[in-house]
């Protein structure tokens, strides 16, 4: 697959530092539990599996990314597990108590960042607490504190489209964390940043989880995202949506960007490229029907290469 | 004098070209009227007569035909008699700018002489108050029923296939059956600007409340939001610069309903001073009258949407007006 591939070593060699970083996460409590998890939905085509048969489990503090190609059913199983959809059988346990909606346990931070516009910064972030019956000045408190911790301090009073999108995205956490969730929940929430911002954000996200006790489920289409933030990573496999592997990241912490040619980086890397772009033979037929047909438009010595 | 410059030179570029192509957009219709009303050779199919000569049912003020003072005029020269005299004119029912214009500033300013209608302020604070009546009214129970119809799907599928239906009701059919169950004051007219206004309004409320982003509504939720919470916290406040735009326009609306109302029962309001008036041929008044209620919706649309910059200061979508 690749050309280095040969020189690299296996993506399941651990150091020894990362051996016993994993054996310590290990021992830790049990956040959240997914057991046997289905999702069916009914559709045109009749009945489609978005997910079958799904089993991990997340300890406390743990980092994990779930990976896979559009249409694996990752944002499905996030929103079954912030209880804002409904599994068809098997269940998700949050500290062994089953998930049966939405809830303050739960914090989540979507694509589209979804600030309220009509609230300014502080207020956004003041929103969970006042929803969950805790007075205007508490939430105050807590709301600034949070805005600190996200270096959004001075734009408290600013509205959310007065802001960037790598800061609407900071609001977006703040406002997620002031509940003091177990467990944080990230749609893709970098996938809408230019690569700077994006690679910031990264970097924001883990210091953020070295500080706080919070544990992170984060779901991304990018590779170098997911084995750079991760604990480990779940592979999602599409049609219908399966777990094809939980990989370990050897990659050890603290990480920084210097490590993205690491030898770990890369044999994990190449791991995940050989599961998620196999072989090209799966074309939809309408991607096979789309063959462009080249015409000449311009002067025959007028070439560009 | 001065301030005006200094108002321009405030402003940029864009608002300046802007603020210009607005008065254009008056100031061309006024132009033709005026073309229309003091060039003597563009239309004029009148003569007014200015001496009757020896034409014996000629009376000086009378406005004739083009063809018909020309055919006097030759019988007259055949008949070896005085010649009619008279200047080109339009007919009676368009009146000029400037005598519309004073038609307005009498109407406002001056005293009535005629004593069986009301005068113009007072006929149009009865018209305004009528709109105002049926406006609330529609807005107590349409705005509401509108954003429950757009949150929940249920509300929605109940209420609205009738709404549908009934919308495409005139509403001035109600009239007679207005009349007949509230009387022949000012109750059916106010009835009738409800059913004008009330069908359309759940319409536009709900359409613009399922427009409200539902990831939102999903935010809220994860964030420890209870169901009844999310309509006062999120879907109101979200849709409010929204359901403000749609109150400015079936506002509107309940004024080109004012006239058909109005007309209900004992006639009142601006229709009244309207119809009056043109029943002595006033029809500078007339023009004055219907001009005075385009004056009113104008300036109070313009006035609202300048209070909406400073209700919603995150609003966007004005940024781009």
């Amino acid at each position: 697959m690749n050309a280095n591939s040969a020189h690299l070593p296996s993506y399941l060699e651990q150091s020894e530092a990362v051996q016993a970083r994993f054996a310590s996460i290990r021992e830790r409590d049990v956040v959240l539990e997914v057991r046997n998890l289905n999702k069916r939905f009914r559709s045109t085509h009749g009945e489609v599996d978005a997910l079958r048969d799904i089993n991990f489990s997340i300890h406390r503090r743990e980092f994990i990314c779930v990976i896979g190609s559009s249409g694996c059913g990752k944002s499905t199983l996030i929103r079954i597990l912030a209880g804002l959809e409904q599994q068809s059988s098997g269940e998700a346990l949050l500290d062994g108590k089953p998930i049966t909606g939405p809830g303050q346990d739960r914090g989540m931070v979507f694509q589209g960042y979804s600030l309220f516009p009509w609230l300014t910064v502080k207020k956004n972030v003041m929103f969970g607490p006042l929803a969950n019956g805790q007075s205007t000045s508490h939430a105050e408190r807590e709301a600034l504190l949070w805005l600190e911790l996200v270096g959004l301090e001075k734009f408290a009073d600013a509205y959310p489209h007065q802001l960037s999108g790598g800061m609407r995205q900071r609001v977006a956490i703040a406002r997620a964390l002031v509940n003091q969730p177990r467990i944080l929940l990230m749609d893709e929430p970098f996938g809408a940043l230019d690569a700077q911002t994006r690679a910031k954000m990264q970097s924001h996200l883990l210091d953020i989880w070295r500080n706080i006790d919070i544990t992170v489920l984060f779901i991304t289409h990018d590779l170098d995202e997911a084995i750079y933030l991760a604990d480990r990573i779940l592979v999602l496999k599409p049609h219908p949506g399966e777990v094809q592997e939980i990989i370990e990241v050897p990659v050890p912490r603290p990480r920084s960007a210097a490590q993205f040619t690491s030898p770990e980086f890369l044999a994990t890397k190449a791991r995940l490229e050989q599961l998620i772009h196999p072989a090209p033979v799966a074309e939809s037929e309408n991607e096979q029907a789309v063959k462009p047909h080249m015409i000449r438009f311009t002067n025959v010595a007028d070439n560009v290469e | 004098m001065s301030t005006f410059p200094k108002l321009l030179r405030g402003m940029d570029a864009s608002t300046r070209k802007r603020l210009a192509f607005g008065i254009g957009s008056f100031l061309l219709p006024l132009l033709i009227w005026s073309l229309v009303s003091y060039a003597p050779f563009i239309w004029h199919p009148k003569v007014m007569v200015t001496e009757s000569g020896g034409v014996d049912y000629f009376q000086i003020g009378m406005l004739v035909d083009k063809e018909m003072f020309a055919t006097e005029v030759e019988n007259m020269r055949q008949a070896q008699q005085a010649l009619p005299a008279g200047t080109p004119a339009n007919p009676i029912y368009l009146p000029a700018p400037h005598e519309v214009a004073q038609a307005l500033y009498r109407g406002l300013f001056e005293p009535l002489q005629q004593t069986d209608t009301l005068s113009m302020p007072a006929s149009l604070w009865h018209s305004i108050q009528i709109i105002f009546w049926g406006f609330l009214i529609s807005s107590l129970i349409g705005v509401p029923l509108g954003v429950l119809a757009g949150t929940y799907v249920p509300v929605g599928r109940l209420a609205e296939p009738f709404i549908e239906f009934f919308r495409y009701l005139p509403a001035p059919a109600f009239g007679a059956l207005a009349v007949a169950i509230l009387g022949i004051y000012d109750g059916p007219k106010i009835a009738i600007i409800v059913i004008g206004t009330l069908f359309q309004q759940v319409l536009i409320v709900a359409n613009t409340t399922r427009k409200l982003e539902p990831t939102l509504i999903e935010a809220a939720r994860t964030l420890g939001t209870r169901r009844l919470q999310l309509l006062s916290r999120v879907v109101v406040p979200g849709i409010l610069p929204d359901l403000y735009r749609d109150q400015r326009i079936l506002l509107g609306w309940a004024w080109t309903y004012l006239i058909v109302a109005e007309l209900i029962g004992t006639s009142s309001g601006i229709t009244w001073y309207i119809t009056q008036q043109a029943r002595y041929q006033h029809f500078d008044n007339v023009y004055a009258g219907i001009m005075v209620i385009g004056l009113i919706g104008f300036v109070s649309d313009l006035l609202l949407a300048r209070l909406s910059k400073t209700l919603f200061p995150w609003d966007r979508s004005q940024e781009r007006r």
